[in-house]
C-alpha cells in the first residue's frame, strides 16, 4: 500500500541544519544527475547520474548511493522538532530532481504525509507532465532562472532556456505551489543590472510570484573540480561585492513589485 | 510603558571606567578576614558553635576595612584590592600555606600575595590546626572512601575544603521588609519558645545568632553610609559629590529597612550578595530570578517618573561589575576544576510566574543588555525557556550568545519543572525555580541543595572492570571477576554496574561526612535567616532548616561510557573481532601510542603513592627511574600494530552524538548506572540524593588521571564534558547532536545536565542565523533536553589567543556551566575548548 516508500533513487548527500535554502531549518537531500552543465556549478559531483569517485582531503570518496524513500525519510524525520519550530522542512536539491521524477515525487509525498513542509530547488528542465506529478506534494518551488537570452544560456549551461521559461509560466499558472525565482549572479554571465532586471521583470510577470532571490557566485566548489580531475572554468573570478549585490537588489525592487533578498 | 523598549539602551562611560579599574591589576589575597575570625574564635572558646559563628561574623563586619571605589554607584567591597579575595581558615588553610610561593605563578587562576600577608595568614592559621571542617570530615569517612578518593574515582573537593555556598536566598524578603523585619520575625519566634521545649537550647541560640548577624549587616551598611558621607564632604567634583551623598542616604536606610525605590533595591541586593560570601567561602551563591524580584521597584519608580530606563540600566551595569569584584582563591587542583576565577553567581531571567504565565519584563531584557555592556564572565547569566516564552526575549538572548561571550545559558522549563515536582516540590515552587551555579535547578529561599557535591568520574569504574578492582597493581575497588571470564556483554555490563554502585556508595559516604562537618562546625546564621523554614524551625540551613534538602553530586563521562560500552558490545561480544583480554592489554598499553612526559610523571607518582601505601620508601630516584622506563617502553612491532588496529576498529564504530538510535539508547541506559543508584541515598539533613550530569571543568584534570578507555580515548586525555558528545565525534551537525543528547533521561538528572555546543560565528550570522539558532534550542527543548550553552568563536581565533594572550585579554568563552576569560585558563583546558566540535552551517 505504501509502495511509494520503496521507490529507489540516487542521492549523493543529505545535509541537516541547512538554513540558507528555503524557510527555517531544513534538511536537504541532494539527488544525483543534472541536465545542465553550468560553468559555475558548485556541486560538480551532482552532474553525472553515474556513481563516481572524488578525491576529498586526499582520500577517494564514493559519490552517489541508491536508497529508498523510506531510508531517506528515516533521516529527514529526525529533525521534525526543528522544522516545527522554524517553519523548515525538506528541500530537494541536486542535480536536477526532475531527472528522477518518481523518486522526487515519492520523497515529497512521504514528507507531506508526516506534516513536513517541502521545497525543491530546480531549473524546471523537464516536460511539464513530469512536473505536474510533483506539484501536489510541493509547497515551495525554488526555480532557478539564470538568464533570459537563450543563446547565452546555452553557451554557459549547455542548454537553451525556452522550456524552462515555459515551465515557469505553467507552474505559476497552476497556483499549486509557491514559486520563488532564484538567480545565481555569475561574473561575466549575468552580473549586469540589465540582465538581472530582465529576469526580474519576467519573474514579476508570473502570477503569484512575489519573491526573487539573488545568489552571489562563490568558488567553494573549486576543490571538488580538482577532486574530480576536471578543469575549473571560472578561473579566479571573484564573488560579486556586497555593494554590487545591494545595487541589484535595489534595482529589482525599484523596477518590480517583487521582494528581493540576497542569499537563500 | 512600551513593551520592551529597552533593548537598545547603551552603556555609559562610567561602566567602561569601572571595568578597567577592576582589571588594572592581578587579583590579590588579603588577610583581614582570617585575622578577625581568628581573634573572635579565640575570645569565644567554650561557647556553642552557632553563637561563635554569629559573633565572628559580627566581629568581621565591624572591623574589616571598607572602600568605595571610584565611580561606584552600588557600594560594598570585601577586599581593598579590586577582585581581591579573603581567606576562610575555618574550612581549610593548609593548601594555601603549601602554595604560598606558587599561587602567584600557577597556570589556573593565579593570585598575588605579599610577604606581609603570608606572615599575617601564617600567624592566624596556627590557631586552626585540628579545628577545620575538612579535618572533621575526614575523621567521619570510611577507610574505603579515603582509598577511593586516593584513586581518583571521585573528588568532593568543593565542600571538603570550602564553604558550601550554592544557594539562592530570599532577596525579595530583604527588599520587602529589610533586616529589621527579619530581626522582628526572629524576636517573635523567640517569644514563642517555651522553656520546656525539647529544642529550646538550640532554637533560642539560633534565633539570637540570627539577630546578631542581621544587626551586624545593618551596622556594616552604616559604616558605608558614613564613609560615603565623609567622601562626599571632601569631593570637589559636584556631580560625584551628589552621587556620594545619595549613596550615604541609601546605605543608612537599606538593607535595614525595606527598599523604597529601585536604587535602594539595587544596594540592598548587593549587600546581601556580597555579605553571604563574606560569611562563608562557598561559591555559586546565585542571585536567581533577579528580573522578577527587582521588577516591582523598577516599575514603581518608572511609573512615578523618579527613574529613567537609562539610569536603571546604569545601576544594573554597576551591579554586574560588582559581581566580578568578588573573588575566591582555591587550591591548585580545584582551581583547575573551576578555572577562570569563577564564582558561578547564576542570575536567571524569563520563564514563568508561579501561576504559569510568561514572566518576561523590561528587566529581563536589561539584564541581557548589562552582560553585553560589561562583557565579563559574572554573573553567570541564564535564561528560562518554555513553550510560551517571548520570542523577542529569546532573540535578544541569542544576539548576546553570538557575541561569543558564552552567555546566556538556556534552560528548559518543560523538563525542569516536572523533574522538580518529582523530587517533592510543589507546583508553585517548581514554577519559580532558578539555577544555582552551573546548571542546578532549585526553589530559591527554601532549598539547601548541596548541588555540585562531588565530581564522579564514570570512566574509573570501567577501568576497574578490566582490572578486576586493581589500580596499578593495588586493590582500589571491589573485585567483579576476571574480565576474560565474562561470556556475554550482559555479564560485562553487570560488572560495570557493580563497580558503579560500590563507588557511588563511597561517594555518598564522603558527602555525608562532609555534610556532618559543616553542620557541626560551620552553621551559617546569616544565610539561614533568608531561607525558609529556618527561623520557624530554629535550625540553620546546615542542620536541616530548609524546606527542601538535597545532595547533588555530578557524574561525567557519559559519552565515553556510551561509546566504550558500545565498542565492547560490538567488537568483543557480537562480532568477536577482539577478545576481552586483548582489549584489556590495548588499554593498558594506551593502544600502543606510548605515554608523553607529563603522563609518565603522573604514572610514576601513582606508583610512588602505592609503594608508600605499602610502607616502602620512595626516593626521587625511584620516581625518575619509573618515568624513564615508562617513556622508553618499547612494544614489539606486531603487538603495537594490533593495538592500533583495535583502535581503528573502534574509530569506525558509530558514536554517541550522531543521532544513531543504537548508541544513544545505550547512552541513556549507561547514564542510569549513575543516576538511579544515587536516588536511594539520604543525607544527614533529611533530604535525598539526586544526580547531576555535568563536569564544571573537571573533565580535563580528572581525565588526566584516567587511563585509555574502550571508546578509543587515549590515556590521560580529557573525558567528555557534561552530556555532550566526545569532542570531534559528532559529525552530523547540530540537530543530530541535540537529538542524541535529548535521548538521555534528563528528568532523572534533576541536579542538572550540561550540554556544550560550539557554533561557528557564520552559523549565527544575520537574522536568519539568529532565528534558526533559537529554533534549534526550542527543537532540542521540545524533546526534553534540559540545558544548552554555546561558544560562538572560531577555532582560528582561539588558537590565535593562545599564541598572543596579550591581544585577547577580553575574550570570554564558555567553559562549563559558566564563562571565563579564555587567557586565564590553563593550557590543557584551553585545548579542550578548542577541540570541542564546531557546528558549522551547511550550504
Amino acid at each position: 500500500m505504501n509502495d511509494y516508500l520503496d521507490v529507489k533513487g540516487r542521492i549523493f548527500d543529505i545535509q541537516r541544519y541547512s538554513i540558507h535554502d528555503g524557510t527555517g531549518i531544513r534538511t536537504i537531500v541532494f539527488l544525483k544527475g543534472c541536465v545542465l552543465r553550468c560553468r559555475w556549478c558548485c556541486n560538480p559531483e551532482s552532474q553525472e547520474y553515474a556513481v563516481q569517485t572524488m578525491m576529498v582531503n586526499g582520500k577517494p570518496k564514493v559519490i552517489g548511493r541508491d536508497v529508498t524513500v523510506r531510508e531517506v525519510m528515516e533521516t529527514v524525520r529526525k529533525d521534525m522538532p526543528y522544522y516545527g519550530r522554524s517553519g523548515g522542512g525538506l528541500t530537494l536539491s541536486g542535480g536536477e530532481s526532475l531527472l528522477q521524477p518518481e523518486f522526487a515525487s515519492a520523497l515529497l509525498r512521504a514528507a507531506k504525509s508526516l506534516g513536513i513542509s517541502t521545497a525543491m530547488e530546480s531549473m524546471g528542465c523537464a516536460g511539464y507532465d513530469v512536473i505536474e506529478k510533483i506539484l501536489p506534494y510541493l509547497d515551495t518551488y525554488l526555480m532557478d532562472i539564470k538568464h533570459m537570452d537563450p543563446g547565452k544560456h546555452k553557451e554557459f549551461t549547455g542548454r537553451e532556456n525556452t522550456l524552462m521559461k515555459e515551465n515557469a509560466k505553467r507552474i505559476a499558472d497552476s497556483r499549486m505551489t509557491e514559486l520563488i525565482v532564484r538567480v545565481p549572479v555569475i561574473p561575466g554571465f549575468n552580473d549586469t543590472e540589465k540582465e538581472i532586471l530582465e529576469i526580474a521583470v519576467y519573474a514579476d510577470s508570473l502570477p503569484g510570484v512575489t519573491q526573487i532571490h539573488l545568489l552571489p557566485y562563490h568558488n567553494y566548489g573549486q576543490g571538488k573540480y580538482e577532486g574530480l580531475n576536471r578543469p575549473y572554468l571560472m578561473g579566479s573570478a571573484a564573488s560579486p561585492s556586497a555593494e554590487k549585490m545591494e545595487g541589484f537588489r535595489k534595482a529589482v525592487e525599484n523596477h518590480t513589485a517583487l521582494a528581493c533578498q540576497i542569499g537563500g | 510603558m512600551n513593551r520592551y523598549d529597552v533593548r537598545s539602551i547603551g552603556k555609559t562611560e562610567r561602566i567602561t571606567r569601572l571595568v578597567s579599574h577592576l582589571f588594572a591589576k592581578m587579583p590579590e589575597i588579603e588577610a583581614a578576614r582570617a585575622e578577625l575570625i581568628t581573634e573572635s574564635y579565640k575570645e569565644t572558646e567554650g561557647q556553642c558553635m552557632m553563637m561563635r559563628r554569629a559573633l565572628a561574623f559580627a566581629h568581621i563586619l565591624e572591623n574589616i576595612p571598607i572602600i568605595i571605589r571610584p565611580d561606584e554607584l552600588v557600594v560594598g567591597s570585601s577586599t581593598i584590592a579590586p577582585r581581591g579575595c579573603q581567606t576562610y581558615p575555618e574550612f581549610s588553610y593548609e593548601w594555601l600555606e603549601a602554595e604560598f610561593d606558587t599561587v602567584e605563578h600557577r597556570a589556573a587562576d593565579p593570585f598575588y600575595i605579599s610577604e606581609e600577608t603570608k606572615k599575617r595568614l601564617k600567624a592566624a592559621d596556627r590557631y586552626w590546626k585540628g579545628k577545620t571542617t575538612s579535618e572533621l570530615a575526614t575523621s567521619y569517612m570510611a577507610p574505603e572512601t579515603l582509598r577511593a578518593m586516593e584513586h581518583n574515582f571521585f573528588t568532593p573537593g568543593n565542600y571538603f575544603y570550602n564553604g558550601v555556598g550554592h544557594i539562592t536566598v530570599q532577596y525579595d524578603k530583604v527588599l520587602r521588609i529589610g533586616f529589621s523585619g527579619i530581626i522582628k520575625e526572629a524576636q517573635e519566634e523567640l517569644a514563642r519558645c517555651n522553656f520546656g521545649d525539647e529544642d529550646y537550647g538550640t532554637k533560642s541560640i539560633f534565633l539570637q545568632a540570627v539577630i546578631i548577624s542581621c544587626q551586624a549587616v545593618i551596622g556594616y551598611a552604616r559604616r558605608y553610609a558614613s564613609l560615603a558621607e565623609q567622601m562626599s564632604a571632601k569631593e570637589t567634583d559636584g556631580r560625584r559629590k551628589q552621587e556620594l551623598a545619595v549613596i550615604a542616604e541609601i546605605c543608612s536606610r537599606v538593607p535595614e529597612n525595606g527598599a523604597e525605590g529601585f536604587q535602594e533595591a539595587c544596594q540592598a541586593f548587593w549587600f546581601v550578595q556580597q555579605l553571604l560570601q563574606l560569611e562563608s567561602s562557598g561559591h555559586s551563591i546565585s542571585p536567581g530570578r533577579f528580573d522578577q524580584y527587582m521588577y516591582p521597584y523598577y516599575e514603581k519608580d518608572i511609573n512615578s517618573g523618579k527613574l529613567t530606563k537609562e539610569y536603571a540600566q546604569e545601576l544594573l551595569d554597576c551591579i554586574w561589575v560588582k559581581l566580578n569584584d568578588l573573588n575566591k582563591c582555591r587550591d591548585a587542583v580545584s582551581a583547575e576544576g573551576f578555572a577562570g576565577y569563577s564564582l558561578f553567581q547564576n542570575l536567571i531571567v524569563g520563564g514563568q510566574t508561579i501561576d504559569g504565565r510568561d514572566a518576561t519584563n523590561d528587566l529581563s531584557f536589561m539584564c541581557i543588555n548589562a552582560s553585553k555592556h560589561v562583557f565579563l564572565p559574572q554573573p553567570s547569566l541564564s535564561i528560562r525557556v518554555w513553550n510560551g516564552s517571548s520570542q523577542e526575549l529569546l532573540l535578544h538572548a541569542a544576539d548576546l550568545t553570538r557575541t561569543g561571550i558564552g552567555l546566556p545559558a538556556y534552560y528548559n522549563d518543560e523538563i525542569i519543572i516536572p523533574a522538580l515536582i518529582n523530587r517533592g516540590l510543589s507546583l508553585d515552587d517548581a514554577r519559580d525555580y532558578n539555577i544555582i551555579g552551573c546548571v542546578e535547578p532549585q526553589k530559591a529561599g527554601k532549598t539547601e541543595g548541596w548541588h555540585d557535591a562531588a565530581f564522579f568520574n564514570m570512566c574509573r569504574p570501567l577501568e576497574m572492570v578490566f582490572s578486576n578492582g586493581y589500580d596499578q597493581g593495588v586493590p582500589a575497588s571491589i573485585h567483579t571477576g576476571d574480565v576474560e571470564s565474562f561470556c556475554t556483554f550482559d555479564e560485562f555490563y553487570n560488572a560495570y554496574k557493580k563497580q558503579m554502585e560500590y563507588n557511588i556508595s563511597l561517594l555518598v559516604n564522603a558527602d555525608n561526612a562532609i555534610d556532618l562537618a559543616h553542620m557541626t562546625l560551620c552553621p551559617l546564621p546569616f544565610e539561614s535567616c533568608m531561607v525558609d523554614d529556618c527561623i520557624k524551625r530554629g535550625k540553620s540551613v546546615q542542620e536541616g532548616g530548609a524546606v527542601y534538602n538535597f545532595t547533588g553530586p555530578q557524574g561525567f563521562g557519559i559519552a565515553n561510557i556510551a561509546d566504550s560500552l558500545y565498542a565492547v558490545k560490538k567488537l568483543v561480544y557480537e562480532e568477536k573481532k577482539v577478545t576481552a583480554g586483548e582489549l584489556k592489554k590495548a588499554l593498558e598499553m594506551n593502544f600502543g601510542q606510548g605515554f608523553d612526559a607529563v603522563t609518565a610523571k603522573e604514572i610514576a607518582l601513582q606508583v610512588g603513592k602505592q609503594l608508600e601505601a605499602r610502607g616502602e620508601e620512595v626516593t626521587p630516584d625511584i620516581i625518575a627511574m619509573t618515568v624513564h622506563s615508562v617513556l622508553t617502553m618499547k612494544l614489539p612491532e606486531s603487538e603495537k600494530a594490533r593495538y592500533e588496529e583495535i583502535r581503528d576498529m573502534i574509530e569506525e564504530l558509530p558514536k554517541f552524538g550522531n543521532d544513531i538510535d543504537d548508541v544513544d539508547t545505550l547512552a541513556r541506559d549507561a547514564a542510569y548506572t549513575y543516576t538511579r543508584p544515587l536516588e536511594k541515598y539520604r543525607n544527614p539533613r533529611g533530604g535525598m540524593y539526586q544526580a547531576g550530569l555535568y563536569p564544571v571543568s573537571a573533565n580535563v584534570p580528572l581525565g588526566a588521571q584516567t587511563g585509555a578507555t574502550p571508546d578509543g580515548r587515549l590515556a590521560h586525555t580529557p573525558v567528555a564534558d557534561g552530556v555532550s558528545p566526545s569532542s570531534g565525534k559528532d559529525v552530523n551537525g547540530p540537530t543530530a547532536a541535540c537529538n542524541s543528547v535529548a535521548r538521555l533521561d534528563h528528568g532523572i538528572a534533576s541536579n542538572g545536565t550540561l550540554f556544550n555546543m560550539k557554533m561557528h560565528p557564520t552559523a549565527m550570522a544575520g537574522q536568519k542565523g539568529l532565528e534558526s539558532f533559537v529554533s534549534l534550542i526550542r527543537g532540542y527543548f521540545d524533546q526534553k533536553g534540559m540545558h544548552m550553552q554555546f561558544n560562538v568563536v572560531d577555532k582560528a581565533t582561539l588558537l590565535e589567543a593562545q599564541k598572543h594572550p596579550e591581544k585577547y585579554s577580553g575574550l570570554v568563552v564558555r567553559v562549563a556551566g559558566y564563562s571565563a576569560l579564555f587567557t586565564t585558563l590553563s593550557k590543557s583546558l584551553q585545548d579542550d575548548i578548542i577541540r570541542r566540535t564546531e557546528q558549522a552551517v551547511n550550504r
